[in-house]
């Protein structure tokens, strides 16, 4: 049991670390939000993951707890994550930020 | 007989509502004493506040309908759905977004294409699995005409359909929420 | 009790990450990218305080976490009206 929450946080703190480079490393808003939604939202399921396993297997009344409560912000992270990115995605675009190389826009010929 | 009917729709709401937030307090405060898995003032706490909560969130909730959502075997097509086919496209992005991250190789536009799904629930459905899947971001829904505006990282085609741009998604979201 | 070692381990890598991230946030052309950083940023402070939880055997710090999440999620939410413009 403690290999499988070894890889789950390698896992997760793998893909973290790839959003946040992402972060870095695209040119514009939109590739940005891409990159850092994507891979925050898979690392954070698998690190919140190991501690669920853990704390189940750790059992009682605390462990459990542990674990339904990390099951909780989990659910939580996954409605919120993407809802957030596309907002901030819709609020750069009606504020004038223009995708960088775009070879299409439909919204733009839309106003 | 009008009237009545809808009181007890708004009452319907209203039940909905409260027991939903009397399973999420029931959740968090499970382990807590004697009572089954609960204590006592946890559960009078629990009733009391769902109560409120119904009164103050069901009017908004249910604005616009959408009762279809109770029917038990879309949670278990929901269910489904999220460790199927979502989960093994969510692992394929990943992977797509560190190759890009590596290469720096991109493509980037905004596409339209409308998949036609009515509902609100369905539209929040399939903009949220789009946002986390291979290569996409949804920037825009228009709501009058159903239109989705995508922001794809590598562009295929100017004028795409909706298989292209996210697979299987759409029948998906039309199963489960419509 | 090797486990609990190891989610305080990930915790640090995590606070690293955010590091990195909020190098975006101090950098970001626009407003928009800042924005952008300060979520990512959110989210990594959700699960670095999950693990914190798990590490200190604290529950406490997991309902913070969910209550944090939450909050940001409305942050987050304001922003983006804000950068549409729709508060003047």
């Amino acid at each position: 049991m403690n290999v499988l929450i070894y890889i789950f946080l390698a896992i997760g703190a793998v893909f973290n670390g790839l959003g946040a480079v992402a972060l870095l490393r695209f040119p514009d808003v939109y590739t940005r939000i891409h990159g850092a939604t994507k891979c925050t939202t898979f690392g954070s399921i698998f690190s919140i993951l190991a501690v669920v396993i853990y704390g189940f297997w750790r059992g009682g009344g605390q462990g459990g707890t542990l674990a339904v409560h990390a099951l909780i912000a989990l659910l939580f992270l996954l409605l919120t994550n993407p809802t957030g990115s596309h907002a901030l995605a819709r609020g750069a675009h009606r504020g004038g930020i223009r995708p960088f190389r775009a070879v299409v826009d439909r919204l733009e010929e839309k106003r | 007989m009008l009237y009545s009917l809808a009181a007890m729709l708004r009452a319907a709401e209203w039940a909905v509502t409260a027991a939903f937030a009397l399973a999420t307090y029931l959740v968090l405060v499970l382990w807590t004493g004697g009572i089954g898995l609960w204590s006592l003032s946890e559960l009078i706490a629990g009733a009391v506040l769902s109560a409120i909560v119904g009164m103050v969130a069901a009017p908004i909730l249910w604005e616009r309908g959408g009762f279809r959502i109770l029917q038990p075997h879309r949670w278990v097509l929901f269910f489904f759905y999220l460790v199927g086919p979502f989960f093994l496209a969510m692992a394929r992005a990943n992977l797509d977004v560190a190759f890009r991250v590596i290469t720096g190789r991109i493509r980037p536009g905004i596409v339209r294409f409308n998949p036609g799904l009515k509902t609100d629930l369905g539209k929040t459905l399939l903009a949220n699995s789009i946002t986390l899947t291979p290569g996409t971001l949804t920037v825009d829904v228009d709501d009058a005409t159903g239109d989705f505006y995508v922001h794809w990282i590598n562009v295929k085609s100017l004028e795409p359909k909706p298989e292209e741009v996210c697979g299987p998604f759409p029948s998906w979201a039309r199963r489960i929420a419509e | 009790m090797i486990g609990e070692l190891s989610f305080g381990v990930a915790a640090v890598v995590l606070a690293a990450f955010m590091g990195v991230s909020v190098l975006r946030l101090a950098i970001g052309p626009t407003a928009a990218d800042r924005a952008v950083a300060l979520d990512t940023v959110n989210t990594l402070v959700v699960t670095t305080m999950v693990l914190l939880g798990a590490a200190f055997g604290q529950v406490v710090y997991v309902d913070v976490a969910i209550v944090y999440a939450l909050l940001s999620f409305v942050g987050t939410l304001y922003i983006a009206r804000y950068l549409e413009g729709g508060l003047k």
